[in-house]
């Protein structure tokens, strides 16, 4: 067993903005091994993938593969070397069939025409050798999502791969494909081909590696073999807080409710359920934290609220009127400001100046109208007065907001979302990416605005600490559902608030009874 | 009104001709993930091309030589702005669109002194018909000809019109039979999953755009040598885009593209048609093919989001997308 397939020393990664994505990580993977690599989104797991399959270069650190020291370039030549990887989003074109998609690059060719027969024959060969059931003939935009994974894994496997990535493979798939994929795994494994899989999902961890690698904000939790953990053990290793932040408040008053959701259902374009009856209030005073593992649904809730996507079924009413076909000014009249998990995207337009953001959701309406034209003093006036509010670092008003820093853009943002007049605030990742001064600034700021102006506030993050120090109740979101609710936020332990984010325990609905 | 049939369509399936060759190269570009909105010009450069090579050589076939190796041009000079330059590829082709309007002026002013055609200046070629005159397989036709209707219609179309149709056949078997179709499609469809296993995608996109341009140099070379025998300024006349349109509606796919091209080809030769057996406004009657492509592309646009919403809104299944 002692055969060590790959071995990756004291990998750092710092990407261009300073941002540590990795930082000593040790990896070390053994022939016939399932080795899990776990951690939470933006632990780093997915980053040292991408450096082992040559699409991002370490600072520091050395790879060995079969005890020889590599570099490697590309992803070429990570395939070269035997490293494979299944992409978390398919590497896929759906309009081709199995076994053209599986020979791409390698083409098999007779008579100057491509050899779809041999392609055919080969693709079979490799699937039935691993008992994938799988028809080579299909079109991939047939397979159902399970199926799309093996034809990948088969893309991975004819080129002789010997160590085969899996990230986060499960997230896709039914728990039938899922017990599938792991015999199929356990074939390749004892046939030699080591995988590293990439999971949140403790349950399967423990349930197929071997040895388990735990990665936490960019370091190394240390290696372990499962069968010395238990799911809670492994939970608390990979949730945690690095530094505990306090805020100091009081009991919310609460209100009239200002948000109802009532059954909401949305479903994505591959048919899935992405929120699934989901049910709760927000009432006016109280800061409502929603946490979970990204990808649970929290983007397309917060899609629906803000009026940027539609929604299958259910009700969701602001302020007692239903935002159903409501376009984003029409719901923001109704009383909602929005601070959008992506800024550059959603939050700002990069290369227009400070002024015109600040002013972008409020420069139609009369008051900050003369006539047929803006109103440039007025405007000027409030600008001036929100930069120095809000100490927006700048140069001048006028100044393309891009040119600012995170923090900067950030406070663009809020400023604008904070003074909209709005009763309702919906706040995604506030504080992502930007220094702590800022980040304090903006969570204080929602929790005396709740406080003294009877805001109420949906705040969805990633950042334990935020949800659990801002928030006043709870959600927890799993699967497009509320998996947990607690009345008091800050009273959660993180170990408790983990194992219900990766679905080690789920509450039913009458322990949730008066939370929602 | 009396209308004769069979010349009817023989003569819309000779209006198809150049709107073929278009869509195919149309469709050849856009498998590779480009939308080539440049073929207007490529296919203006091909006709002055087909006319100035066949003039100075005193030969047909090198005119017809000439079209294709000025479109192929043509297609490198616009791939290599937008692949290797990096340029925006509509900005590239609307320029180059432009500089061909003016420029096969130009060029045709510096050769022959006149503005707006080659047709005093330049001898004229046609490229031949085939029919029962054609040696070695005038037999067939003669033959053919005896064959009621149908016989008519088959007799008599350009060499051109033959190969529009093999081109049908051969663009079809590249895409679907070909390692490099395969290639093609691999990169139109998602270049990143192309690049993961180790394809070229400037290359194939290279590629692409030669066989792109070869054509639209048969396009230009049928409408200067043998839907008539000089060159005219404009005369591409909306051809290129009309192609692009064809190919839309078909999604790419050659046969399909062909039908469409068919169907604008009968468009065109129902205005021309009734431009001469009715008093309607010439005006009005010109614009029958263009409405036509409008009309038809909203109808294919509104069944496709259709179907997205149908999907998005749970009402069916997602496999129907």
């Amino acid at each position: 067993m002692a055969d060590e397939v790959l071995r990756m020393q004291n990998i750092t990664k710092i990407y261009s903005n300073g941002f540590i994505a990795n930082r000593d990580v040790n990896l070390v993977v053994q022939r016939n091994e399932i080795h899990g690599l776990v951690g939470e989104n933006g632990a780093g797991k997915t980053t040292l993938m991408k450096m082992l399959f040559g699409m991002e270069v370490p600072n520091e650190g050395k790879i060995f593969i079969d005890g020889k020291e590599e570099k490697i370039a590309n992803p070429l030549d990570a395939i070269h070397k035997g490293v494979g990887m299944v992409h978390q989003h398919f590497m896929l074109l759906p309009s081709l069939s199995v076994a053209e998609n599986v020979t791409l690059g390698i083409e098999p060719v007779k008579n100057g025409l491509y050899d779809f027969e041999r392609a055919v024959a080969d693709t079979q060969a490799i699937a039935d050798k691993y008992n994938f059931k799988i028809d080579a003939r299909a079109k991939v935009a047939d397979l159902s999502v399970g199926q799309m994974q093996k034809v990948e894994i088969l893309k991975a496997l004819i080129k002789g791969a010997k160590i085969l990535i899996m990230d986060e493979p499960t997230a896709v798939l039914t728990p039938q494909e899922t017990e599938e994929l792991f015999e199929q795994l356990f074939i390749l494994r004892d046939d030699g081909v080591s995988v590293i899989f990439i999971s949140h999902k403790l349950e399967e961890v423990m349930h197929i590696c071997g040895r388990v690698t735990v990665l936490r904000h960019g370091a190394c939790m240390g290696s372990y073999n499962t069968k010395d953990l238990t799911q809670a053990s492994l939970s608390k290793l990979m949730v945690g807080r690095d530094v505990v932040l306090k805020i100091e408040k009081e009991d919310p008053t609460l209100g009239t409710p200002v948000v109802s959701i009532r059954d909401l259902v949305k479903i994505n374009s591959f048919g899935k359920n992405v929120i699934d009856g989901l049910s709760f209030d927000i009432r006016a005073g109280e800061v409502v934290g929603i946490a979970g593992v990204e990808g649970n649904g929290q983007t397309e809730l917060a899609q629906v609220l803000s009026g940027l996507g539609s929604f299958a079924s259910g009700e969701a009413l602001l302020n007692g009127e239903s935002i159903k076909g409501k376009s984003v000014r029409e719901i923001r009249d109704l009383g909602m400001a929005y601070i959008a998990e992506d800024r550059m995207v959603e939050g700002v337009a990069g290369n227009m100046s400070i002024k015109m953001n600040i002013v972008a959701d409020r420069f139609a309406k009369k008051e900050f109208k003369k006539g047929l034209f803006m109103d440039a003093k007025k405007i000027d006036k409030l600008v001036d007065q929100y930069i120095k509010d809000f100490e927006i670092a700048c140069d001048s008003p006028d100044e393309p907001v891009r040119m600012l820093s995170g923090g900067n853009i950030q406070k663009v943002v809020v400023a604008r979302e904070f003074t909209s007049g709005a009763n309702f605030l919906l706040a995604c990742q506030p504080t992502r990416g930007i220094d702590v001064g800022t980040a304090e600034m903006i969570r204080k700021t929602i929790v005396r605005k709740a406080r003294e102006e009877n805001l109420a506030c949906l705040l969805i993050s990633a950042d334990l600490n935020e949800v659990l120090e801002c928030s006043d109740r709870l959600l927890v979101m799993r699967k497009g559902k509320i998996a947990a609710a607690f009345p008091k936020a800050n009273q959660v332990s993180e170990d408790v608030l983990g194992e219900y984010m990766l679905g080690v325990r789920e509450m039913t609905g009458a322990e949730m009874e008066g939370l929602l | 009104m009396s209308i004769d049939w069979v010349a009817f369509i023989a003569d819309a399936i000779r209006l198809s001709t150049p709107l073929i060759f278009a869509a195919l190269a149309a469709l050849i570009c856009r498998q590779a993930g480009m939308f080539n909105m440049g073929l207007e010009g490529m296919i203006l450069w091909s006709a002055l091309g087909a006319v100035i090579c066949a003039h100075y050589s005193g030969s047909m076939w090198i005119g017809l030589l000439g079209g294709i190796a000025v479109g192929l041009v043509s297609g490198l000079i616009i791939a290599f702005a937008s692949i290797s330059g990096k340029a925006d590829l509509y900005l590239t082709c609307i320029a180059f669109n432009l500089a061909a309007t003016g420029g096969t002026v130009f060029v045709m002013y510096l050769l022959t002194g006149e503005k707006s055609t080659t047709a005093g200046a330049f001898r004229s070629y046609q490229i031949p018909n085939l029919g029962p005159d054609t040696p070695i397989i005038g037999g067939l036709f003669k033959l053919i000809e005896k064959i009621p209707v149908i016989g008519r219609i088959i007799s008599g179309q350009s060499l051109l019109t033959w190969l529009a149709l093999l081109s049908v056949v051969l663009v079809w078997v590249l895409l679907k039979k070909t390692r490099l179709g395969l290639r093609i499609r691999a990169v139109g469809e998602n270049p990143h999953a192309a690049e993961s296993v180790g394809i070229s995608v400037p290359k194939v996109g290279y590629v692409s755009f030669s066989i792109c341009g070869v054509m639209t140099g048969l396009s230009g070379a049928f409408l200067s040598m043998s839907f008539v025998t000089f060159f005219m300024k404009g005369m591409a006349n909306g051809r290129g885009y009309i192609g692009l349109s064809a190919q839309n509606m078909a999604n790419g796919e050659p046969i399909g593209s062909a039908l469409a091209s068919l169907l604008f080809g009968f468009c065109q030769e129902l205005s021309t048609t009734m431009k001469n057996q009715t008093t309607f406004p010439t005006e009005f009657l010109e614009m029958i093919p263009y409405a036509a492509t409008i009309i038809a592309l909203g109808i294919t646009g509104m069944l496709a989001i259709r179907r997205r919403r149908r999907v998005e809104s749970g009402q069916a299944a997602a496999k129907e997308e």
